[in-house]
């Protein structure tokens, strides 16, 4: 256990390194300085643009560190030979893949948390711009907390992108784990048409393998709530937590399948 | 001076060489210019929505600036030929990557019933993108008075409004005036005073300053069309008008014979047609 936080601690470390927290710099520039644009643009929606494009940009930024980090986890190890010293220590297979994991976890825990609170920072400067009769005629409030719960859910769909790129980069090149990463992101967002797939298929058999790989492949789309919190439609808890318990099951399949796959491999 | 300041020193040079440049490319007036229609790749918003991933929300809002842009970019334009065959495919986008976008559906129908060349003058894709709205939003008032409006408004159809009034005062939390607004469109739908008493209304409840001030100036382009009623049966009497008389934004009125008008450069400008009499 001391040997994984260690492993940890160090991917946080290298990442703060490698500059990936100047991510936050850019995010919060972006959000900035498109808050003072928007008024000259917009008829009257730049709070609701503000949040789009908030938890648009906490979601890209953060697939961004998911995929381009992710995918080097393994592969720099190996590439750099580091690996044969590193797994001479008292250090189970295992518990550096998952040390490893819970390190990019964290640096995406504090990328998402920082870029929520400069979120809240710019719709809250915002809210003092306009009058409270036109605040009222808002679906929600500039700083509504009902938007933490689509950034819990990115968060935890950055958990699993970040898995599966951790996956791929225990067999594979870079290039190609990003490709594979990237690929099964956007397939999987496409994911609620698979189900629809054989209503418009004349094979029946291709119509089965659709919905197979409805089943089997991630399904992203459903950990996008940003709309709905947007309009401050209702988000029923008991969604929220199926979803999170979605993601959270699917992660430990593909560590389990790393620690595996990485378990096979010889360095010796 | 050692090799680094040389390249310090290199740098400002280009730097400024660089500015110079592009403030002599400014005065020169650009690159020539080039006749280009507005171009919209994808006009269909199924397709739309599935390029968008999970961007259909910022997608959305980026269409909206695109219409606006487009609306008054047309507007504002000296090109005597104002076309605004984008606006309807535009609005189209964006109510469909965000079904909710409740402004694009009110503000698009105001865009898209004004007459040439301030709009399109297509009253009947307002009413289309306005019942869009009230299929993704059935309970949502604004969106029946909104249609009512254009059948009143624009149309001239007075017992079409009237329904769609009824129909709007019946949904949850419309306000009360919509209940006697119906009855007064009905018994005398096209009267400038029922006009104004609309006018009134959406100027008070208007939650947003763009309709607040869009109402105000219908409301003033009732006051001309009234003052222009009473400054020409002055002159029809032979009585001399008193200085040069301006319309409600002091915009001097056009006199010319026995007839007054509105200057076109005025903000009110074109007044609307039909059957508005006074009584």
């Amino acid at each position: 256990m001391r040997a994984l936080v260690i492993v940890a601690v160090n991917v946080f470390r290298e990442a703060v390194r490698d500059r990936v927290l100047y991510i936050l710099v850019a995010f919060a520039v972006l959000l900035i300085s498109v808050s003072f644009l928007l008024g000259q643009l917009t008829a009257g929606q730049d709070v609701k643009i503000i949040k789009d494009l908030g938890l648009a940009a906490i979601a890209t930024f953060g697939l961004l560190i998911a995929v381009f980090i992710g995918i080097g986890l393994v592969w720099k190890e190996v590439e750099r030979k580091s690996i044969y010293s590193l797994l001479s220590k008292p250090i189970r297979r295992y518990e550096f893949i998952l040390g490893k994991y819970a390190g990019l976890a964290l640096t995406l825990f504090v990328n998402v948390a920082v870029m929520t609170l400069a979120f809240y920072a710019v719709l809250a400067f915002l809210n003092t711009r306009f009058p409270a009769p036109m605040r009222a005629a808002w679906p929600a409030p500039a700083t509504d907390p009902g938007m933490l719960l689509a950034i819990a859910l990115i968060f935890v769909e950055l958990l699993l992108v970040t898995a599966i790129a951790l996956f791929f980069s225990t067999f594979s090149g870079p290039f190609l784990s990003a490709a594979l990463t990237l690929g099964l992101w956007v397939i999987g967002s496409f994911n609620a048409d698979l189900r629809n797939f054989e209503a418009v298929l004349q094979s029946p058999a291709a119509g089965w393998i659709a919905r197979g790989l409805y089943y089997v492949l991630p399904n992203f789309a459903a950990f996008d709530v940003k709309a709905q919190v947007v309009h401050a439609l209702p988000v029923p808890p008991a969604y929220v937590l199926t979803t999170a318990v979605y993601g959270v099951v699917y992660i430990a399949l593909l560590l389990t399948a790393s620690v595996l796959v990485f378990d096979r491999r010889d360095f010796k | 001076m050692s090799g680094r300041r040389w390249l310090f020193v290199l740098l400002a040079l280009l730097g400024g060489g660089v500015i110079g440049l592009q403030a002599v490319h400014d005065r020169a007036g650009g690159p020539p210019a080039a006749q280009t229609p507005a171009m919209l790749y994808v006009r269909s918003p199924e397709a739309m929505k599935r390029l968008a991933l999970s961007y259909d929300q910022l997608l959305a809002d980026v269409y909206w600036i695109r219409t606006v842009q487009h609306y008054g970019g047309t507007k504002l334009s000296n090109d005597p030929d104002k076309r605004y065959d984008l606006l309807f495919p535009l609005l189209d986008l964006t109510t469909s990557l965000d079904p909710r976008m409740t402004v694009a559906y009110l503000f698009g129908a105001v865009f898209l019933a004004e007459p040439h060349p301030g709009g399109p003058g297509r009253p009947d894709q307002a009413i289309r993108l306005l019942e869009k709205g009230l299929d993704t939003q059935p309970e949502n008032w604004r969106f029946a008075q909104a249609i009512g409006f254009v059948h009143y408004w624009w149309l001239m159809d007075y017992p079409t409004a009237a329904d769609w009034f009824t129909r709007a005062a019946a949904l949850p939390d419309a306000p009360s005036w919509l209940t006697p607004l119906a009855a007064v469109t009905l018994a005398q739908g096209g009267r400038r005073d029922s006009s104004r008493r609309l006018w009134e209304e959406f100027a008070r409840t208007a939650e947003e300053d763009w309709f607040r001030n869009e109402a105000q100036r219908r409301l003033m382009q009732l006051d001309a069309m009234d003052q222009i009623d009473f400054l020409t049966a002055e002159l029809r009497r032979g009585r001399a008008l008193p200085g040069t008389p301006v319309d409600p934004t002091g915009v001097p009125y056009r006199i010319d014979g026995g007839t007054v008008s509105l200057d076109p450069r005025s903000r009110l400008s074109p007044l609307p047609t039909g059957p508005y009499t006074l009584q």
